[in-house]
């Protein structure tokens, strides 16, 4: 008996809420750093500013032990330059990346990840996350390297990706924080950051934040803070009946650090910045169904009648053999992997993958449907390490995957596992449980924190670390990366800052407006009728293609929902409280996207952004990036180079730049002596 | 089970993501504080299963079912998606999909790696 149903129809009675009911009473909670987000960035970010000496708290909306979305597991960690097998530099790397999105990235992000990405992983180690193949399972194979027993990923010649087995990854970050004495908040959810005298733009001293099991109110005081949350996962899309299982983001992901972040005055850029939401759910089970990306990059496809269909290499070669499908072709010094956070790779970069016309071929009848996932042409150990090794470690494979398929009997030394039988357009990306595009649906795609070289955030007091966060970051590994890196920033200001003031008159306005939810009529709407209105206003009025008059009325639109249907929302418990706040954030992070949207007269390939009435792409004047921001609640615009972090104040090159400002120990004892 | 008839609202999709196992599960609700979305509530009763009141939020993740050191609970992926799970014996060109009837043997090989 575990439905409600169930429940109700043995008890005659629907049960009470199991949680004691503390609406409006404060917890007061005093720390060095506090970070907003438990992810994986969170998560180490809170070890790193502990082992500094800092006293950490974290605050996150789901359980620190396994939520965020790299939190049930990983299966590959891009741009370990550093690992002792690898043939690409940190400045490879970086260029790469910020060559393939034409500007549009963040290099400093990019940079101290490949720099400093192996030593965070080997930190993982040291926490218990198996990251070489210590038991000789895949000894011989062409992705090993047999003397430090690395496994590699895509590109075997050049091992700058590494296979992992980090299904545990995340229980071990955890209870390295529960030994570290790092203070806990789980079920949190964060509604503001405190400013000094309650003012936008200035020193960050803390937030407020409501449990969602209680609804007890919760003010941090901290002297530094790291914002380090999800993107806006439910911001385009939301239909969760249909979606939830199937999205690589939770229902948690409502764009928190974004709308606080603005709402404290912060700059943000590529705001504007939008992307098909390929991944919004609406596909199937995530690594269910028989596809060639990602995880099963390298797979062989085969259609209905047993004829496969050819790999090429990004200059449209067809490949010889299976081997080469993961080795770099001619004109190529290494690839980069899929799932770094960019949309557009340049061909001397890219992954070698099916023809990209398989939509066409499929429509005029050369391949017929279905399709199939043939993992018996692959060698033994690749197949293994496919289907067994990486299903099984990556987020979301360990049980709805691995155990629940091979439980039902599937072996993938004897069977083909069925693609999507889909739309020919679905056939486009070879990573086809993600469904056939729905153009309407998009998500955030790069917006995010404008930071400096230390991962500090425009105002005083507060960092940001973590791929949704931080503008133009990208994969599982950098969010660690940046959560370490930051984290030792924000625990260095805290040592020497000024003990933080909190301003009552600010926590009072935001405790009123917290909790009118749960004392109004309950005539008002329910949050997930609110948030499906959102999505419904930012698929329409900004979509792929956008005008200033579109704009502009979807920012009204969101206006009149925030004064009308949302102020009248009424939330029923805790829970229903929590996500109406949550939504709350989504409408400002909508805003945030328009806002930005508006500042940019052009259209871009490289931003996936279409001005109906600005249809110049890419014209070079507008290639900057254009930093926004609330000043007493007017939005401020500037002018930024693409390439600002390597011009003044800071050096010309990325490792000048990264030797003063990494905060490393070692040249901190060097300063010192 | 009462005989009465209550006025319900429609069941929720997804309804029976999560199945528990009632001899098996003790009540000690580690599901319930792991859960990334909060989708369970311990049961009013002492040792008992919890309740998936918000069954529409679950991620599908497994969490839960790895934490319960009774395997008391069992993931079963909404109708939309176990129907799409399809998979053919290649030398036997037999079909088989996720949660059919009378499905094949297990196949009882775990995961690669030393912790498990």
């Amino acid at each position: 008996m575990t439905t409600l149903n169930e429940f109700v129809e043995q008890h005659g009675t629907v049960p009470e809420w199991p949680y004691p009911i503390r609406y409006e009473q404060d917890t007061e909670i005093s720390a060095d750093v506090l970070i907003i987000g438990g992810g994986v960035a969170g998560s180490h970010a809170a070890i790193s500013a502990a082992r500094e000496g800092a006293k950490v708290v974290i605050a996150e909306t789901g359980h620190v032990k396994r939520s965020g979305s790299g939190g049930t597991g990983v299966d590959h960690w891009h741009g370990a330059c550093m690992n002792p097998c690898s043939k690409v530099t940190p400045l490879d790397y970086t260029l790469a990346v910020m060559e393939s999105a034409h500007g549009y990235s963040n290099g400093i992000a990019r940079y101290v990840t490949c720099s400093e990405g192996w030593e965070t992983l080997l930190e993982c180690e040291e926490m218990g996350v198996q990251i070489r193949d210590v038991r000789d399972e895949f000894k011989g194979a062409d992705f090993r390297d047999d003397e430090t027993k690395l496994m590699f990923g895509y590109d075997y010649r050049n091992r700058h990706i590494l296979r992992i087995w980090g299904y545990n990854l995340k229980q071990c970050l955890y209870y390295e924080m529960k030994r570290l004495r790092v203070g806990m908040y789980n079920r949190t959810v964060i509604t503001s950051l405190l400013t000094q005298a309650g003012e936008q733009g200035r020193r960050v001293v803390g937030a407020t934040g409501v449990n969602m099991r209680t609804g007890e109110f919760y003010i941090f005081k901290a002297k530094a803070t790291i914002i380090a949350s999800g993107g806006g996962g439910r911001l385009f899309s939301f239909a969760p009946e249909m979606t939830a299982a199937g999205a690589m983001s939770t229902m948690n992901s409502a764009g928190t650090g974004h709308a606080i972040g603005w709402n404290a005055g912060a700059e943000f850029v590529q705001m504007e910045q939008t992307a098909p939401g390929r991944l919004s759910g609406f596909g199937y089970a995530p690594y269910s169904m028989g596809n060639t990306s990602n995880t099963y990059h390298g797979t062989s496809i085969i259609d209905a009648n047993g004829k496969e269909v050819p790999w090429f290499d990004p200059f449209g070669r067809e490949l010889k053999s299976v081997e080469d499908r993961f080795l770099p072709s001619e004109g190529q010094r290494f690839q980069l992997g899929i799932g770094i956070g960019l949309q557009v790779y340049a061909d001397q970069y890219k992954w070698n993958d099916l023809p990209r016309d398989l939509p066409e071929r499929v429509r005029r009848g050369e391949f017929q449907l279905p399709l199939y996932a043939d993992l018996t042409r692959l060698s033994e150990m690749e197949r293994r390490c496919i289907f067994g090794m990486m299903i099984g470690n990556e987020g979301k494979t360990r049980i709805p995957i691995y155990d629940t398929l091979t439980k039902a009997g599937f072996d993938p030394d004897k069977d083909l596992l069925q693609a999507p039988v889909m739309l020919p357009e679905g056939y486009q990306h070879s990573n086809f449980w993600g469904g056939t595009p729905i153009p309407h649906l998009r998500g955030l795609a790069g917006g995010g924190f404008l930071v400096d070289w230390d991962l500090r955030t425009s105002l005083e007091g507060l960092y940001a670390a973590g791929t949704s966060p931080v503008f133009g970051a990208g994969c599982h590994g950098e969010s660690h990366t940046m959560g370490r890196y930051a984290a030792r920033h924000a625990a260095a200001y805290a040592k020497d800052a000024a003990e933080p003031t909190i301003d009552r008159n600010q926590v009072n306005a935001e405790k009123k407006l917290a909790y009118k939810h749960v004392k109004q009529s309950k005539r008002g709407i329910g949050w997930k009728e609110l948030n499906a209105a959102i999505a419904r206003v930012m698929q329409d009025y900004c979509g792929k293609y956008k005008n200033e008059l579109t704009l502009r009325r979807g920012l009204s639109l969101l206006d009149e929902l925030k004064e009308n249907e949302a102020a009248n929302a009424y939330a029923a418990n805790p829970h229903e409280l929590g996500r109406t706040l949550e939504c709350l954030s989504l409408i400002t992070v909508g805003q945030m996207i328009m806002q930005a949207s508006l500042q940019r007269k052009c259209s871009s390939v490289y931003l996936d952004f279409y001005r109906l009435d600005y249809p110049q792409l890419d014209p070079p004047e507008w290639e900057k990036h254009f930093p926004i921001r609330q000043e007493n609640g007017e939005i401020r615009v500037r002018e930024l180079p693409l390439d600002f972090h390597l011009r003044p104040p800071y050096a010309s090159d990325y490792q000048e730049n990264y030797s003063r400002h990494a905060h490393r120990l070692e040249t901190r004892g060097a300063q010192l002596s | 089970m009462s005989d009465k008839i209550y006025m319900m609202p429609n069941p929720p999709t997804p309804n029976i993501g999560l199945r528990f196992d009632p001899s098996a599960c003790n009540g000690c609700n580690l599901c319930v504080d792991v859960c990334p979305t909060d989708v369970m509530m311990p049961h009013p009763e002492k040792r008992k299963p919890p309740i998936v009141l918000y069954p529409e939020e679950c991620w599908f993740c497994g969490v839960c079912v790895e934490e319960c050191n009774h395997g008391a609970l069992r993931l079963i992926h909404p109708a939309g998606q176990n129907i799409s799970v399809n998979w053919k014996r290649k030398d036997t060109g037999e079909y088989f999909r996720l949660g059919m009837n009378n499905p094949p043997p297990p196949n009882l090989r775990p995961p690669s790696g030393g912790r498990h």
